[in-house]
This record gives structure tokens, sequence and C-alpha cells, in this order.
């Protein structure tokens, strides 16, 4: 792939910051393809669910009647792709009647406070 | 300093486009360096060369073009998102084969990993969307 | 660090979000539709006052008059910057949120 002829050595902290419901607009799913690439260029990825961004990780989501591409199972796969750092916003889920019981893939559940530091430690932000 | 712009919308649809067209210009007045533009999203619209939008409006995409030539800026149009929505170069009309290309100068068509690349070497990123 | 909101509060809850992570000594920056959320009377007023103490606010001025507005309609000691102060808080704060 001619991207990874881009490999500088250099390995930044990336945070993704999601916030968008995921089935009525594409950004959810758009975002989900830059994670994936940043996993192929070795960087420390990082990803974290806020607000209606909660909804993108909600357990059973079938796409078959509204004829969209079900984006949502990837992050099912993002283990095989080094990506295990998935923080959810306990605020937002509260807020929305949910628990992590309700997610479908492997989440740490972080207060703001303690998403908060997360950020302070991230170096490069891509929020969507 | 260098600067990595993200634009995630297409232009007269939202204003993101209009804002970071002024943040570049402002930016390189004050002596920065903008080491990549990146469209994504809707924003890779930003890059065709068939707009024609009114007489007394700004033309967004020549807007590029001009911002481009006058200073080397790259702009970058993600070809995922471009394929998606029908934005196309010489290279990837001949690969799809499909029988015209509509990208305005200056613009080029490439992979995320452009994106990543500018998080990597830029100094600050800035995004502009919705 | 520099936190953008570019949504009216009244649209997004991007400036409640906002307010949750901008910490001490952090600047928030109001641009397009959230302008709105600096004027004065609003619901959201009380949310930028009380923060005041540890936050620095900044609206962009060509967005605040392109909607009709000036320093006459702003809440207290909200500053008005131009592009070229964006860019200024952009290259001063190692890192930037743009909240959506």
């Amino acid at each position: 792939m001619e991207d990874q002829e881009l490999e500088s050595g250099i390995v930044k902290k990336f945070i993704y910051v999601n916030r968008k419901a995921p089935h009525g607009t594409i950004y959810a799913h758009e975002a989900l393809e830059v994670v994936l690439i940043a996993a192929a260029f070795e960087q420390d990825v990082s990803l974290a669910f806020i607000d209606d961004g909660v909804y993108q990780l909600k357990k059973g989501q079938n796409t078959d009647g509204i004829a969209t591409k079900n984006f949502t199972k990837t992050f099912g796969a993002l283990e095989m792709y080094d990506v295990e750092k998935l923080y959810v916003e306990k605020e937002s889920l509260e807020e929305r009647g949910l628990s992590e019981d309700d997610l479908s893939v492997d989440v740490e559940v972080l207060a703001s406070s303690e998403l908060k530091k997360l950020f302070n430690e991230s170096e490069v932000f891509f929020n969507f | 300093m260098k600067f990595g712009v993200l634009i995630n919308e297409g232009p007269y649809q939202h204003q993101a486009s209009d804002t970071a067209y002024k943040f570049i210009e402002a930016a390189i007045e004050e002596g920065h360096e903008i080491f990549r533009v990146f469209f994504y999203h809707d924003g890779v619209n930003n890059g065709t060369r068939l707009a024609t939008p009114p007489q007394d409006d700004r033309h967004i995409p020549n807007r590029w073009t001009e911002l481009a030539e006058k200073h080397e800026i790259d702009l970058v149009l993600c070809v995922a998102a471009a394929q998606r929505r029908g934005m196309v170069d010489e290279d990837e009309m001949k690969r799809n084969s499909k029988d015209a290309n509509n990208i305005a100068g200056k613009f080029r068509i490439s992979g995320l990993g452009q994106l990543i690349e500018a998080g990597i070497q830029a100094d600050r990123m800035i995004t502009f969307g919705d | 660090m520099l936190h953008t909101i570019n949504k009216s509060p009244f649209e997004k809850d991007s400036l409640k979000t906002c307010l949750r992570y901008a910490e001490k000594g952090s600047s928030v920056l109001f641009i397009e539709d959230a302008v709105y959320a600096c004027t004065k009377g609003t619901n959201f007023e009380k949310q930028i006052t009380e923060n005041q103490e540890n936050i620095s606010f900044y609206v962009l001025g060509p967005d605040l008059e392109a909607r009709g507005l000036d320093n006459s309609n702003l809440t207290n000691n909200i500053e008005i910057i131009d592009y070229k102060g964006f860019v200024k808080l952009v290259a001063e704060n190692e890192k930037t949120q743009n909240w959506l």
C-alpha cells in the first residue's frame, strides 16, 4: 500500500474522539476508516466515545432494513489491528440509559474527569 | 510553525471550508507553514473543477487552487471518500474505467495515510467540520 | 489546550461537553454558529460566566458581525478576535480540540 511508504519512525499518541451516532450520517463510518489506517502506521491509537458517539458501540445493530453497510461490526475486529484502547464516557452512557452491558465490545468506561487525563496525554486529536 | 488542516464539509453547504480558508490565509500571513490540507467526508467536494457558482459569489474550488498555486500548498482529497462521491482524477478515471474526471488544479487524490502523516509531521492539527 | 466550538448551543451539546473537558488555564473559542452561545440573556450565559475564573473565552469577530452581533450583545469578558488571533491561539496552545 502506497501509504506505508510514509513511515517516519515517529510514534505519536493519536486520540479519536467520536461524538456522533452511527447511521444517520457517514461521519462515524468514515472516522472508523481513519482509525484502521492509523493503526497500519503503527501509531499509538486510542478511541473515545462521548455524547451520541456511545451509540456506535450499541450491541445488536442490524442495518439490513435500511440498506446501509453495517460498519459497526468492524469495532469487533479492532483488536486484530492492535487497536485495543477504547474508552467510553460514563456520563454519556448514563444520560442515555445505557450501561457497559449494552455495548458490543470490551471498553473501559471512564468518568470525564478520568478521560480528561487521557486527553492531556494525547498528542494528536481527531474529533468526529 | 507547521499546521495540518482537516476539512470535513463540502463547499457552500457548510461554513467549514470558508473558515478553514480564512484561517489558512491568516496563518500564512503570520509566517506559518501549511504542511497539508486534507479533505475528508463531503470535504472532498471542494476539489471539483465543475462548480459554477453565481458570479456574485465566491468560487470556492478556484479559491483553493489559487491559494495553492500562490503558496505551494498540498491539497489532498481522500481517495476512499472521493470514490464514494464521484470525485475522480486522471489516474482514478483509468483505474475505475470512468468516462470523465473532475478534479480542480492543484488538488490531488491520495490515501488516508496522508492525513495520518499530517498528524505526525505537523506541529498543530486543526479540524474544520460539522 | 485550545477548544473550539462551532455549533449553536441550542442545536447541540458541544458547549456543555467541552466545558466538562476544558481545564483550568485553557481557552475556548466560539466560531461559526457557536457565536450565539456568547450572547447575553441566553440560557447558556451562566455556563460561561461560571467558568470565567478558570477559562479564557474568545469569539471570532467576523462570525459575530456576519450574524448581526457585536460587543454590546456579548456576555462580559469574552474577547473578540480575528482570524489572525485564531491562528495565534492555535500556535500558543500545544493542542487543539475541535468540538464539532
